[in-house]
């Protein structure tokens, strides 16, 4: 049985997106600047593509901006709002548990005489929100948050912190990264307040090396990319438009019979989490701090749908991870590291995990496709690996 | 300018009657090297190998690839002069200066073979009349016989060749002259460089890795083919033998002390290592051991893991220091992949104190615990193991 859990990383691409790039790579291959028919059908695909992303955000067409995924998006949000209002402020807050994408060109503004502060986060990921509105500045630019964490699934209640930090500065940029979020919530930037909010491809059943950032049209943005002037100068480089063309249709497809599968999700979220507390040692990570025993759907709810972050004490999951794969089972680590270069996850570190549960820890993420069989021989697995890896481990 | 090498050999001149064997392995390792890269002629000639290249060869690549052919002492790009009668050769040697050196202000020397003895001049004869000839045409010239700074090599042939561009060869023997031997490669820094040094003198190789899934990875194992890969540049096609080893360690780790699991461990792929050997073909092992470098390198965990094969092993940085091995594995470029952090079977159970004078007496006492299934254990790692072409 070969079952993949691993849908945070990436996802199979759906036969729809499939289909459209195909017949992009194929037949309608054209350049959307070229003059001629070819150049006017290939920018079809990509006024549809916008169209479609702009329907599903309710926002203008005109708001989206292709990019070459998430980490472009993160990137070109913060750099590009930073640099076109490097005179209104230099002030810009975010979470201690944001991704790489976004922490990195934080550090690259840092660098360059902006000022960064960072809220912590409470046990079960969730951003200490009293911190946040007591940071805000006169000059306070940005705040920059992730709808859902990638490593532990915790949720943002972004709604309620957007509404009150624009009630004390109505000015403030917010930028969210939604990645891990978009497709498993409903996400309406004008109507909550989000000014910038980035997306990607492959995590919702679309091409890799896609992706797309909402730009509120209030909001001005210098490029980080220069050349033809491209996508109103914003992002310059020839679109990619098999992949445009796969994100507008695999976005078309996200919401379909949406409640449903959030629910499927959640029910096996929680069987996987009941079945594995129940052994010896099991440490589940990132759940609402209110949360108990039983594991209700309620409090389970209040976390992503399909994102499982689980420690197993005395265990290297690094070596769970090669057992599973043995048995057809795809997951992965909670936090890159190999033995020799322990590199603790900044997620991890930031709920407090101690150090020894860090190299235990295995993140399950599931998808709309993932299927009770596929769970309940996941569980069986992991019972059957657990005692003879803990029984062999180094003295 | 240069159209052509002269590759000139060293030891290879020693072999009295398997001469010709030693100097056929050498030119087909260089066909072998130079054949991605293009259609080249190579051919023995009298004591060199020539080698022609195609109209758009690159020269960079050519002598870089000519460099890691073992047997090669030196490389001399020449140009090649047609007719050998005496004005067409001055006129092609003057024209070689004149290309080569713009600025005239140098001193050199010509020095002449004749392999064609029956050319009108004796090579000191070529030599004087070059000179000669050259101080006419370019008056800035001058000879210094002793320490000139241009030596201009001329060899007069069925064609002429001159040269005076020397690039050192890496020396050695050709791949495939010495027999074959079976290397115990790692993912670390030593023993890919072990591998390489057996096989610059004329050693072929096969290899074994020690895989120990899952509690080594696919990534691990990719390593190490990786690492085949670039020895492999050097040595010619090899065999890698995939061995999984986990349930012998896993064994070992349940029946026997604690601090003896490396050595004990290591004694086993000693002998998984013979067996395979035997089957190959090889006249002995090679590993990357150093004295004292690990607690399973000092003389007493040596002399006990040397104890249990017959087949002799070949230690070719048993008194390197670190460094020197890393400078080694720099150069013929293995240093990068094996310092990628993969965790590989050596280090995954080992000890906090191992033990580093292991007595053999104990070590074969701990040894008969595994009794029962060792056997059985080792004839399936054998029976099982994965064999990767590496080309």
């Amino acid at each position: 049985m070969e079952v993949y859990l691993d849908n945070s990383a990436t996802t199979k691409i759906s036969d729809g997106a499939r289909d459209i790039m195909l017949k992009v790579l194929y037949e309608d291959y054209g350049n959307p600047s070229s003059m001629h028919m070819m150049g006017v059908i290939a920018e079809r695909y990509m006024k549809e593509s916008a169209q479609q992303i702009a329907d599903c955000l309710k926002v203008d067409p005109k708001e989206i901006i292709f990019t070459s995924g998430g980490t472009e998006a993160n990137n070109l949000a913060l750099i590009g709002t930073a640099m076109a209002y490097r005179r209104l402020g230099r002030h810009i807050i975010t979470s201690r548990i944001e991704h790489p994408s976004v922490h990195q060109p934080l550090l690259f503004l840092e660098e360059n005489d902006y000022r960064l502060d960072f809220i912590p986060v409470d046990k079960s990921g969730k951003i200490i929100k009293d911190k946040l509105y007591a940071l805000i500045k006169e000059d306070t630019l940005i705040v920059s948050l992730m709808y859902v964490n990638n490593e532990i699934g915790t949720v943002q209640d972004i709604e309620e912190i957007a509404k009150e930090i624009k009630t004390i500065k109505n000015d403030i940029i917010l930028h969210v990264d939604a990645v891990q979020a978009f497709g498993k919530y409903r996400i309406y930037p004008k109507r909550i307040g989000i000014d910038l909010l980035s997306i990607s491809g492959h995590k919702i059943h679309g091409p890799k090396g896609i992706g797309a950032l909402y730009v509120s049209d209030s909001i001005r943005l210098k490029p980080i990319l220069f050349g033809g002037g491209h996508q109103r100068g914003l992002r310059s480089g020839t679109e990619n438009v098999p992949a445009i063309a796969g994100l507008g249709q695999a976005v078309t497809e996200l919401y379909r019979d949406f409640e449903q599968k959030n629910n499927r999700m959640y029910e096996l979220k929680q069987i996987f989490i009941r079945e594995i507390s129940k052994l010896e040692g099991v440490i589940i990570n990132g759940l609402p701090t209110e949360c108990t025993e039983d594991f209700s759907l309620e409090h389970i709810k209040k976390t992503a749908p399909h994102i499982i972050s689980v420690s197993f004490k005395g265990v290297r999951s690094e070596v769970l991870l090669h057992a599973l794969e043995e048995r057809g089972i795809y997951v992965s680590t909670g936090s890159a590291c190999s033995s020799r270069h322990p590199k603790p996850s900044a997620t991890l570190s930031a709920i407090g995990i101690p150090m020894d549960l860090m190299g235990s820890t295995l993140r399950i993420s599931l998808s709309e496709r993932t299927t009770k069989e596929e769970i309940d021989y996941t569980i069986e697995q992991i019972k059957d690996i657990l005692p003879n890896l803990r029984r062999f481990t180094r003295r | 300018m240069f159209k052509a090498f002269l590759i000139k050999y060293a030891e290879i001149g020693l072999k009295g009657n398997n001469r010709y064997l030693f100097e056929n392995a050498l030119r087909d390792r260089i066909a072998g090297v130079l054949k991605p890269l293009g259609k080249y002629s190579v051919s023995k000639e009298q004591g060199r190998v020539f080698i022609e290249c195609p109209k758009d060869y690159d020269y960079e690549e050519t002598v870089e690839a000519l460099q890691r052919v073992f047997g090669v002492s030196s490389i001399c790009p020449v140009a090649v002069i047609d007719d050998s009668d005496w004005d067409t050769l001055t006129k092609g040697v003057g024209d070689y200066v004149d290309a080569m050196y713009p600025d005239k202000n140098i001193t050199f020397k010509v020095m002449a073979k004749r392999a064609d003895k029956n050319y009108h001049l004796t090579s000191p004869e070529i030599c004087k009349e070059m000179g000669a000839y050259l101080l006419r045409r370019f008056s800035e010239l001058k000879v210094d016989v002793h320490e000139p700074e241009v030596r201009i090599t001329v060899e007069v042939r069925s064609k002429s060749y001159v040269y005076s561009i020397v690039i050192p060869g890496p020396g050695g023997m050709p791949v495939g002259t010495n027999g074959k031997a079976m290397l115990l490669l790692s993912g670390g820094i030593d023993s890919p460089v072990a591998g390489y040094m057996i096989s610059k003198r004329g050693v072929s190789m096969a290899a074994v890795y020690f895989h120990a899934p899952p509690y080594t990875s696919e990534r691990a194992k990719q390593k190490v083919v990786d690492l085949a890969k670039r020895i492999s540049r050097y040595t010619g096609k090899m065999k890698l033998y995939v061995v999984n080893f986990t349930d012998i360690q896993l064994d070992i780790y349940e029946k026997c002390p604690h601090d003896e699991l490396t050595i004990i461990m290591r004694r086993y792929m000693m002998r998984i290592a013979e067996k395979l050997a035997e089957e190959e073909n090889c006249l002995g092992l090679i590993t990357g051991e150093s004295i004292g470098q690990v607690a399973s390198q000092t003389m007493h965990s040596l002399a006990s893991t040397n104890e249990v094969c017959s087949m002799p092993v070949y230690r070719p940085l048993v008194a390197f220091d670190k460094k020197d091995i890393v400078d080694i594995a720099k150069k013929i470029d293995t240093y990068d992949t094996s310092i990628l952090p993969y965790e590989d079977c050596c280090t995954i159970f080992v000890a906090k104190h191992p033990v580093t004078k292991p007595n053999l007496k104990t070590i074969r006492n701990s040894e008969r615990r595994l009794e029962e299934s060792i056997d059985e254990m080792l004839d399936m790692a054998i029976k099982t193991a994965e064999v990767i072409n590496i080309d």
